[in-house]
């Protein structure tokens, strides 16, 4: 598999989850595991371009596809826009669900590049938070939203290959 | 809660998949989009001898449009569905129902044979499947069979598949030029099961109705067809007493649970309210932009 | 101790002047490496090798005997290292200590019976958490069920089943507090309104679950425990005593971050000993990550009560006096620290009133579900959901507007500092310009407007209000009003009280500021914080300095209250990083004067620099005296120890133990909470829909105005969830009804409501910076404000809320009764 661009791979039983396999085989802490059951969104990374819970997948079906991970949405050492905003917008508190959220938040703008509140606020209820009340988090995903649609480059790497549905 | 311990098959063909069901003698299950069945084996509440992945069968996933008819590849993923155009143009009842499944990330990996193998009554493919008239595709080793959406669901979370059968395909005659339709559901939360759902579909022109199709989810063991709510409309036609009319009989067609998110008899109520603003927007599209069109293009 | 109550604080509002930092939105340090998936959450980074992975058994009944484990199986499976049971947790642990008197054994796992569904009853150590899962599975646990009892007044029948013998009934604790006349009140009372309330049991569900990871070393005789337990660090000693230690020989070092807590990881530490206890027994470093089915069983949460309030008023709206009957359900075993549950508000449970009578009867009772403990309001949430609740239906009796009554109770700037008739000291506050400022945020003039044009629409359209002082900083002798004065007057009874927190300021050659502190911090930004406070003291930005805060019980200094919990953070560790930065000032002050041969009375510390106050001569800066104090320290003054650093440790001198008339002050600082909401109720589906919510908070000096709003935003939707959508359900034979995220609903983005908010501010005279906390915010007010705003909008069809959670299944049922018995369809 390719892993935020990278070439990577392991050897394990079929019922590890995939969550599991990139924490613990490829050293990926970054995604986390909040339910596994598939309702808070703190594993949410990015399948074959398109964000997936990763609670919810076995390592072995991941073999052959292209992951991206909260890792890999740094470029040459900058912050992703989204990233930024989340900063800007104080967007996280303890931080755990965020790798989902700005991934989750990513592939909403992915299909909706100009939504409104209400359609940000539904795009996020894919994860759960219970720090922040989800008000950075919208302010947040509301000015990268503009800040990705002005910029040349909006994708990062492990976004590049898959476009648009 | 990790899962227990299984044997795992990605099989490349239908066929092959269909001979390791019947090697597993019914001690194996299918691997769809894994967002209802993963989470049953984390919890232990299932454990199976042996998965049988189905996501390495590339021919299973397609959208096509032939002869008045739209047909999905079982393992289409709901977020295919979402932006298909052929589905917006040809079936937007399922399209604006898809809306409801979940949330995106549930979507990019979750199937519409998978949600109606599930058979949950409270989800929203089993009652669209149901008001527009769907039919699925069953392959197994004695060969190929087609169920309606009424012989298909037979209770909670069960339906007439065999144990070495595997649902292959989705049909749905086109929606015709101009109907009206509308998806309307209540849940606690944003993306969560419906308490109640219901799937409405409307032919006809000005206050003249020449079919109605109405479908419910969360009020009973499968989704229920309303045909009493039907038949009022289509005898009276679409005025607002014959909509408040139908709505009332709605709530005596069904018989729903009572569990820890809404109690029978709110159920019942939300039937009534729910059908008749189902009804309402789906009368007003009748004819209008968003309805189903002949048009080839997009 | 230094004198606490210190010069009042320089710039009062939140704003400070342009060069200070505190009072500005700096942006977050902690963000940087949360942001990038390079947090050190405990379950990230392995601090040792061949760590081992602990899966455990729990009770699939409410209530058994246990008569027999049989692990035989589960030993000979691939990987397993070794089963812990309840029969090797009773022979080798103590129990815990409880806080009452009743003698409620409580051990880390069910030992002679198992009290509630998901009680732990053994643990498999295996190779991996999937191996030790299907180990577990094959532990055989032979059960004697038993009936069980999950109501809470059924648990006071005589006939329910008692869930520890040597108590003889289920009530583990019960006091009757009477302050002033309030049997003379309610006789001379115009008024008298009695209602009964329900409030849920609900937690706070934080993403991140418990995680434990222990080690034994056979050689110190000594535990390491890491893990995501915030404190209080009373916990520490207790449970060295349980697991048999002497406290040297047990550490706690806390993961560095913390996914959230909002009290519910002070209730973890049985889990630390259990795991401790299973790496011991086993010989391998064991670690247990709970999973989300094992935290909604079996972790923490509040109680669950049934209230009986009345309220003795006279015809103006005067509130004479108040009673309150709680039974509060704490689950199968009363574990520390409740009966915080009743007692944590001691101080305040007044409220902002002035009335001075009251009598309390407080009823701590088990049943057979999982344990209670603090939760983010501690306390209360219950509490203001009923006293507010009473305000409403006293100003509907005696026909007043909610806001108008509410104005003629509340106590007026010119009594603070303020002793409640209970205890507590509020050391400042303006209840009416709050309260005000509420009223204006609202606009709630014109919601009146809206709601007469909306009625007769025949909308169902209802306005809120709820106050609420929110008491920050525990005074942990607060509990020992659990027990009765008898038994605290007793020789042998050492009484407890106080809050306490420290930090350290050091200066390193090349004259870089680091701060360090042990606080625990589950997502508060302390370290933002903090970098604020000693930049604004030492005249730097806060990219200057560099904030360490890790708590590890051996190397760093704590002390029984330690932790962050209770909003304490900004109170105590705030005032504990002042002091400490004004302290290394002082030391470079008289250095410098030192160096100068001046007296330190001629220099003055500004900008970074100490020099004359006359402004002329020479001038160092902090880079100068460090680099003289640590390369040269024969030029330091005689007497002055070496190396630059200070140490504060910063306590509340208010916090004082209980005293024989069951007053205590049972916080330190306390704020307040004026809140106004408007809510619109679709009458076929009961869906409720908030139009307007308005807040205003009083927390004193608000260091890190951006933090504050997202404590603000975080509480509000904590008591949401509860009035609307969270609830921990049993069945009848105690079976939880919602384990799994599916079933107990936590807000999304689509249920959170944006916020109006405002501030007032009333620095604290106890602090230093005249900082509060305000970590608990609205979650104390939530629920009251949107009941009494759901309230009116019923009143029209006569339906009062009582009960919580509001599901909309639960208000259709009242809305269609109401009808139906007014006659209409």
């Amino acid at each position: 598999m390719t892993v935020n661009g990278q070439p990577r791979q392991g050897l394990c039983e079929p019922r590890k989850l995939l969550v599991d396999f990139l924490r613990e085989d490829l050293g990926l802490t970054g995604t986390h595991v909040g339910c596994e059951h598939g309702i808070c969104g703190a594993c949410t990374i990015f399948f074959n371009g398109e964000a997936a819970r990763s609670c919810l997948m076995l390592a072995i079906q991941a073999a052959g596809a292209e992951l991206g991970t909260v890792e890999g949405l740094m470029s040459d050492g900058k912050l992703h826009p989204m990233q930024e905003a989340f900063h800007e917008h104080h967007a996280l508190q303890c931080g755990f669900c965020t790798p989902g959220m700005l991934l989750a938040a990513l592939d909403l703008l992915r299909t909706n590049p100009e939504p409104t509140e209400a359609e940000i606020r539904e795009g996020l209820a894919a994860v759960l938070c219970r720090c922040t009340g989800y008000q950075g988090i919208v302010k947040a995903v509301a000015a990268a939203a503009g800040t990705l649609r002005d910029a040349v480059e909006t994708a990062p790497a492990l976004l590049r290959h898959h476009p648009l549905p | 809660m990790k899962p227990p311990k299984f044997d795992y098959h990605a099989p490349p063909t239908v066929d092959e998949a269909i001979a390791l069901l019947t090697r597993y003698g019914g001690e194996a299950k299918l691997l769809a989009g894994g967002q209802s069945l993963v989470p049953l084996l984390n919890f232990r509440l299932s454990r199976p001898a042996a998965l049988v992945d189905l996501n390495r069968i590339p021919s299973l996933a397609y959208v096509r449009e032939a002869d008045g008819y739209v047909r999905l590849g079982a393992m289409t993923r709901q977020r295919t569905i979402e932006f298909s155009p052929v589905v917006r143009r040809r079936l937007p009842l399922l399209a604006e129902a898809t809306a409801f499944v979940g949330h995106l990330p549930i979507r990019t990996r979750g199937t519409i044979g998978g949600s109606l193998a599930h058979a949950d009554p409270a989800a929203e493919y089993p009652t669209t499947l149901t008001a527009l008239g769907g039919e699925v595709v069953v392959r197994g080793p004695r060969g190929e069979r087609t169920l309606q959406a009424g012989d298909l669901f037979q209770s909670y979370l069960a339906t007439a598949l065999g144990a070495d059968e595997i649902l292959i395909e989705i049909r749905f005659p086109a929606m015709p030029d101009g109907a009206g339709f509308a998806f309307e559901e209540f849940s606690r939360r944003h993306g969560d099961f419906a308490i109640v759902g219901i799937a409405a579909m409307i032919i006809g022109q000005g206050l003249s109705c020449t079919a109605a199709r109405l479908a419910t989810a969360g009020v009973g063991p499968s989704p229920v067809r309303l045909r009493g709510a039907e038949e009022i409309l289509e005898r009276e036609g679409l005025t607002e007493a014959a909509i408040e009319a139908a709505a009332r009989r709605a709530a005596t067609l069904v018989d729903p649970p009572s569990d820890i998110h809404a109690s029978a008899d709110y159920r019942r109520n939300l039937t009534r309210v729910l059908t008749g603003r189902a009804l309402r927007r789906a009368i007003a599209r009748i004819g209008g932009p968003e309805c189903p069109t002949l048009s080839s293009s997009g | 101790m230094s004198d606490q109550r210190a010069a009042p604080p320089s710039p009062a509002s939140p704003v400070a002047d342009a060069k200070g930092w505190i009072g500005r939105p700096v942006k977050r340090i902690e963000d940087a490496r949360l942001l990038t998936g390079r947090g050190s959450f405990v379950d990230d980074h392995p601090p040792i090798a061949n760590i081992h992975a602990a899966a455990i058994v729990r009770s699939p009944h409410a209530h058994a005997r246990i008569l027999g484990y049989d692990a035989s199986a589960a030993l000979r499976m691939d990987g397993v290292v070794g089963v812990i049971t309840g029969a090797d947790v009773a022979r080798l642990t103590r129990p815990f200590s409880v806080g009452v008197t009743a003698p409620v054994h409580y051990y880390c796992t069910a030992t002679d019976k198992a009290r509630f569904v998901g009680e732990p009853v053994a643990v498999v150590v295996a190779r991996n958490r999937y191996l030790a899962e299907d180990a577990a599975d094959a532990v055989a646990v032979e059960y004697e069920p038993l009936p069980a009892v999950v109501d809470v007044e059924r648990a006071l029948d005589p006939g329910a089943p008692v869930l520890h013998e040597a108590v003889g009934s289920n009530v583990a604790g019960h006091r009757r507090l009477v302050y002033g006349e309030p049997d003379r009140a309610f006789a001379e009372a115009d008024i008298v309104i009695r209602e009964r309330f329900r409030f849920p049991k609900y937690g706070s569900t934080p993403i991140e679950t418990y995680g434990v990871i222990a080690r034994w070393d056979p050689l110190e005789g000594a535990y390491t425990i890491w893990s995501n337990f915030m404190g209080p660090f009373i916990m520490h000693p207790l449970t060295a005593r349980v697991l048999g230690v002497p406290e040297n020989k047990l550490r706690f070092i806390v993961a560095p971050d913390i996914g959230g807590s909002f009290g519910i990881k002070s209730s973890m530490y049985p889990y630390m000993a259990l795991i401790a206890l299973t790496a011991r027994c086993t010989g391998v470093p064991v670690k247990w990550i709970e999973d989300r089915h094992e935290h909604l069983l079996a972790s923490s949460s509040g109680t669950d009560r049934i209230a009986y309030r009345e309220i003795a008023a006279r015809e103006d709206g005067t509130v004479l006096g108040m009673r309150y009957r709680w039974l509060d359900n704490v689950g199968g075993y009363i574990r520390s620290p409740e009966p915080g549950c009743s007692f944590r508000p001691i101080g305040n449970f007044v409220g902002p009133y002035r009335f001075q009578h009251l009598e309390v009867d407080t009823s701590v009772v088990m049943t057979n579900k999982s344990l209670t403990g603090p939760n983010r309001g501690y306390a209360c949430g219950h509490l203001y959901f009923e006293t507010e609740r009473m305000m409403d239906l006293l100003a509907e009796r005696v026909g007043l507007d909610p806001v108008e009554v509410r104005r003629r109770n509340l106590l007026q700037p010119e009594q603070f500092p303020y002793r409640t008739p209970t205890g507590g000291l509020y050391d400042s506050g303006d209840y009416p310009a709050a309260l005000d400022k509420a009223v204006e945020l609202a606009r709630y003039a014109e919601l009146r407007r809206e709601q007469t044009a909306a009625r007769a629409a025949g909308r169902l359209f209802g306005i809120g209000v709820a106050l609420a002082v929110d008491p920050s900083v525990s005074n942990m002798g607060y509990v020992a009003t659990a027990l009765d004065p008898q038994f605290r007057a007793k020789p042998e009874y050492l009484p407890k009280s106080g809050a306490v927190d420290a930090a350290t300021i050091k200066v390193d050659p090349a004259g870089r500021v680091t701060a360090i502190l042990a606080t625990t911090p589950q997502g508060q930004g302390h370290q933002t914080v903090v970098s604020q406070i000693v930049a604004d003291e030492l005249g730097l930005t806060p990219d200057d300095v560099t904030v360490v805060d890790e708590m590890d019980t051996l190397t760093r200094f704590w002390s029984i209250s330690s932790g962050t919990y209770s909003s304490r953070f900004g109170s105590v560790g705030t005032s504990a990083v002042a002091l400490a930065a004004r302290k290394l000032k002082a030391k470079l002050v008289e250095y410098a004067a030192h160096l100068m041969d001046r007296p330190s009375d001629q220099l003055e510390f500004r900008a970074g620099s100490v020099r004359l106050r006359s402004g002329t001569g020479p001038s160092y800066s902090i880079k100068d005296l460090a680099g003289r104090a640590h390369w040269n320290t024969e030029s330091l003054p005689e007497g002055m120890e070496p190396g630059l650093q200070a140490t504060a440790v910063f306590g509340f001198t208010v916090s004082k133990a209980v005293d024989e008339n069951d007053c205590v002050n049972s916080s330190n600082t306390y704020g307040f909470i004026a809140e106004v909401m408007a809510v619109e109720v679709d009458p076929e589906t009961a869906a409720i829909k908030i139009l307007r919510y308005a807040t205003v908070h009083d927390a004193g000096t608000i260091i890190n105005p951006m933090i504050a709003e997202g404590q603000i935003y975080g509480g509000a939707l904590h008591g949401l969830g509860g009035a609307l959508y969270e609830e921990l359900q049993y069945d009848e034979g105690g079976q939880l009804l919602t384990g799994t995220f599916m079933d107990y609903l936590v807000p999304t983005a689509v249920e959170a409501p944006v916020i109006d908010i405002a501030h007032v501010v009333s620095p604290s005279p106890l602090t230093p910076l005249g900082s509060k906390g305000l970590g608990e915010s609205s979650s104390m007010t939530v629920p009251a404000v949107i009941a009494n705003a759901v309230s009116d909008a019923l009143a029209p069809i006569g339906v009062r809320i009582s009960e919580l959670p509001m599901s909309p299944s639960r208000l259709w049922e009242l809305i269609d009764g109401a009808r139906k018995s007014a006659g209409k369809a």
